[in-house]
């Protein structure tokens, strides 16, 4: 596995939520309620047992507290820093039904997993062999939950992934100041510590080997290959310096460094979760007038709120109801020109306005790449999103699916529960059910 | 992988925890529940002529902010009929046959204790527990704790059961007592495979002082009842610590009171207790604790290498000792670490108002670090257990030059005492 440079920009983020010491987790530990039949859990897409993770680390069991997580969920590490928390486990706290602080469940569980990644306690081995194998094709968190349940089972795993480094989106698209790309492969390590998980990193399926062939090599196959390459709107001048897709900025920000020493005035265009992170980042890097342009107004953008505050907070301000028409520039682009909406959306005649853009960032989606596999007999997409059935099963016979390439696009905590539910139907194929 | 097969007075069970003879403990369909969750072993509710109970029952002493860390009830033996019992222990074990079920019995009579006996042996209890203990509404009936305070008493109906049963016998003793070795002894003399402590504590948990009626409330009265939850376990843990640490008692204990978590059960194991039961805090969390209990005596006894609980159990009863055996001359003093202190003060103001005046604030008004004042700390460590931060303030011992010697040794031999600090 290559090793990532030094230099990189996302080095500059220091955590947004710091880790919690012994004395703040044992206090907030020990404010847990242990409900039952607890919210919080029925809150979680892996279903973490969270009252009995934390009363293990009140009773100073934090070696039994961390099994309890990676029990229902092996990337318990990366989804405690990334998980959107406040729309998850702790919202459904039952503190917040009574006006008090819920529980900060997602700090708790880093507390557990980092220990336990400090402290190198190891929990599971692979099962005995069954001579059976599983291609794997995109490396990310989905691919990773579903391997390490599928070597639980005995099964021999090949990933394939067209980068040459492992965790997908968690490893190039997670926001630095949750997570940085060097944690995310340490989580990587430890997963691929159970063994017998052959990784072929730099390897595009359907390009470098076709996707018959690794059928005919595998007696099932996982698909986690994600989203594809961020959308652009056909606005004149996206191909002007400056402008760039989300989600491509964001990767070379997270793997390498990216120069910002000219931008004065940042665009990011969208109104997502990805638009948020943009904000929030080029807000931390010491850009100075961030805007985010959005075709809706507040109530309408599909981020959470609780991102969007955090980026208020930062100086980040909005351009409401407005789509781009134009970049302006000499080769690179300086000025945008900005189409403003009314509230159905509709342009406003002759109500366009100038503003200025040394960076325009684009997250207004990615294209999705089930369509690449739409040739194949059975596999069935639905604009360009893979279709599976409630066992994670797409229509050919032993191919499966998970994460952003069959949900649309979610968390990292949903495609840990798909690849484990994946992994679990795999292994009744592989006996001879299904 | 550490051994948690535990044998208390020769009953079996695949770990040491048992439920307590209790509420959680009332039914076959509860304890079987148990069972599934990890419980090694149940005590069942006691079994005696079954009684009527009050509303309410139970009660909790609240203390900054915690709920429950003391809890009494004034609830009597089983409710439920005989012969639902003993069937439901028969089919208990049946689908259980390697884990514990002891009955618990209070009978009056010579020949209802022989019935008794005859009837939960029969139905396949493992093993037999004398409730000499229930402090609250049997006692007045001359059962429970009446039995458990009279040494002749116990050791008396104790010799009856002994006689009649064919599984162990194990005496539940009453902290309602002066000296818990002298009923231990009794127990012993009566022939007890073992004996189980502490049943509960005489207790008001108490008062409405709007209304001037004692808690709980029955109507516009109340009665006493017995305390236990955490706030008990102290006085469990020296009772069976005097037990062990008897040169002439030498039985089995299956220790009870207050234990809440795996380090609570540890204490008990490490000070003799071969077994450990559990009621209060199954009440208040149910029995999915057991997880944790198991998992965490597990990870316990592989960090201290014990292999099986043989090994710990009774590991910390030698260094209880009389106070007169402690060394005078260990010597030392409070140190606290500017870097952790949060400038909170609450060691100055106990060192100042509840022992010896030696920690003052700092005399700079920006520094809230207070300063120990070395030459008059006695080491008392009432400062280390007030402050809020662990690891803070560390009790660091003092290299004084006094060969060690003990108050008796001082009496009797003439041993040179180091000078008293803090005495003027």
């Amino acid at each position: 596995m290559s090793k990532l440079p030094a230099d990189r920009t996302e080095s500059a983020f220091e955590d947004y939520k710091a880790p919690y010491t012994t004395n703040q987790a044992m206090v907030e530990a020990n404010r847990c309620l242990y409900c039952v039949d607890a919210p919080c859990i029925k809150a979680c897409p892996t279903s973490i047992n969270i009252p009995e993770f934390i009363r293990k680390i009140a009773t100073h069991n934090v070696e039994g507290s961390a099994k309890t997580i990676f029990d229902s969920n092996i990337l318990g590490m990366s989804c405690a820093r990334v998980c959107p928390v406040e729309v998850l486990c702790v919202g459904d706290c039952v503190y917040n039904e009574m006006d008090v602080p819920p529980i900060q469940i997602g700090r708790l569980q880093r507390y557990s997993t980092d220990l336990a990644f400090e402290k190198g306690w190891r929990y599971y081995e692979a099962g005995e062999s069954t001579g059976k194998s599983v291609g794997l094709v995109g490396g990310g968190p989905a691919s990773l939950a579903a391997a390490h349940e599928l070597r639980r089972l005995g099964h021999a795993c090949t990933i394939y992934d067209k980068n040459d480094i492992l965790g997908g989106l968690n490893t190039n698209g997670v926001a630095p100041y949750k997570m940085k790309a060097d944690r995310s492969l340490e989580e990587v390590a430890w997963i691929l510590e159970i063994g017998g998980i052959d990784v072929q990193s730099g390897v595009t399926v359907g390009k470098d080997i076709s996707w018959e062939d690794i059928e005919a090599k595998h007696d099932a196959i996982f698909i986690g290959i994600g989203l594809g390459p961020d959308k652009f709107l056909k606005a004149t001048g996206e191909d002007l310096n400056g402008v760039h897709g989300a989600v491509e900025w964001i990767d070379n920000m997270k793997l390498g460094p990216v120069n910002l020493s000219h931008v004065k005035h940042a665009l990011v265009i969208g109104g997502g979760n990805t638009a948020m992170d943009c904000v929030r980042e080029l807000c931390g890097l010491g850009i100075e007038n961030v805007h985010m342009v959005y075709r809706g107004d507040e109530s309408r953008m599909s981020g959470y709120a609780h991102e969007w505050s955090a980026a208020k907070q930062l100086g980040a301000k909005a351009i409401w109801s407005a789509l781009p028409l134009a970049y302006e520039g000499g080769g690179a682009v300086k000025t945008a020109k900005l189409q403003l909406l009314d509230g159905e959306r509709k342009p406003i005649p002759g109500d366009v306005i100038e503003v200025q853009a040394d960076l325009v960032l684009l997250a207004v989606g990615q294209s999705k790449l089930g369509d690449s596999l739409h040739h194949l007999d059975g596999i069935k997409t639905d604009w360009g999103r893979l279709v599976v059935d409630e066992n994670q099963a797409l229509g050919r016979k032993g191919w499966f699916a998970g994460g952003d390439a069959s949900n649309g696009a979610k968390e990292v905590v949903n495609a840990a529960a798909e690849g484990k539910v994946a992994a679990n139907s795999i292994d009744r194929y592989l006996k001879g059910g299904h | 992988m550490p051994d948690l097969k535990t044998n208390c007075a020769g009953i079996k069970s695949p770990n040491p925890f048992w439920l307590a003879s209790a509420p959680p403990a009332n039914s076959g369909a509860q304890i079987q529940r148990a069972f599934d969750h990890g419980w090694g072993g149940a005590v069942w509710k006691t079994l005696g002529t079954p009684i009527q109970n009050v509303s309410s029952r139970f009660g909790g002493v609240n203390y900054g902010g915690k709920k429950n860390i003391g809890f009494n009830n004034i609830e009597l033996i089983t409710d439920r009929p005989l012969d639902v019992n003993f069937r439901e222990i028969y089919e208990t074990k049946q689908k259980y046959p390697d884990h514990a079920i002891i009955a618990s019995l209070m009978v009056d009579s010579k020949a209802e204790w022989k019935d008794f006996i005859k009837r939960a042996i029969d139905s396949g209890a493992d093993g037999l527990e004398l409730n000499f203990g229930c402090p609250h509404g049997m006692c007045e009936r001359g059962m429970g704790s009446a039995v458990g305070q009279e040494p002749k008493v116990n050791e008396e109906i104790t010799s009856w059961a002994v006689e009649y049963s064919t599984v162990p016998v194990l005496a539940k003793l009453t902290p309602n007592v002066g000296d818990i070795v002298k009923h231990g002894l009794a127990s012993q003399r009566g022939g007890a495979h073992g004996v189980s402590l502490i049943n509960t504590i005489k207790s008001i948990i108490g008062v409405d002082i709007d209304t001037f009626v004692a808690k709980p409330v029955v109507g516009n009265r109340s009665s006493n009842g017995g305390y236990c939850g955490a706030a008990v376990r102290p006085i469990a843990l020296h009772m069976v610590a005097a037990l062990s640490r008897d040169e002439e008692f030498n039985l089995p204990i299956s220790g009870i009171g207050g234990i809440t978590d795996w380090r609570d059960a540890v204490e008990f194991l490490l000070l003799g207790a071969s077994s450990v039961q559990v009621c209060t805090e199954v009440m208040l969390r149910g029995y999915r604790i057991v997880e944790d209990m198991i998992e965490g005596l597990e990870n316990y006894m592989r960090e201290h290498q014990f292999e099986t609980l043989d090994q710990m159990i009774g590991k910390a009863v030698p260094s209880y000792s009389a106070w007169g055996e402690l060394d005078m001359n260990f010597e030392t003093v409070a140190k606290i670490d500017a870097k952790s202190c949060i400038g909170c003060q609450l060691c100055v103001t106990a060192c100042h108002d509840g022992a010896h005046q030696c920690i003052d604030p700092n005399e700079d008004p920006m520094i809230r670090v207070p300063v120990v004042d070395e030459s008059e700390c006695v080491g008392c460590n009432l400062c280390q257990i007030v402050c809020p931060v662990d690891g803070c303030i560390s009790m660091v011992e003092v290299l004084n030059g006094f060969a060690p010697a003990s108050w008796n040794e001082h009496v009797t031999a003439g041993a040179t005492l180091r000078p008293k600090k803090g005495a003027h």
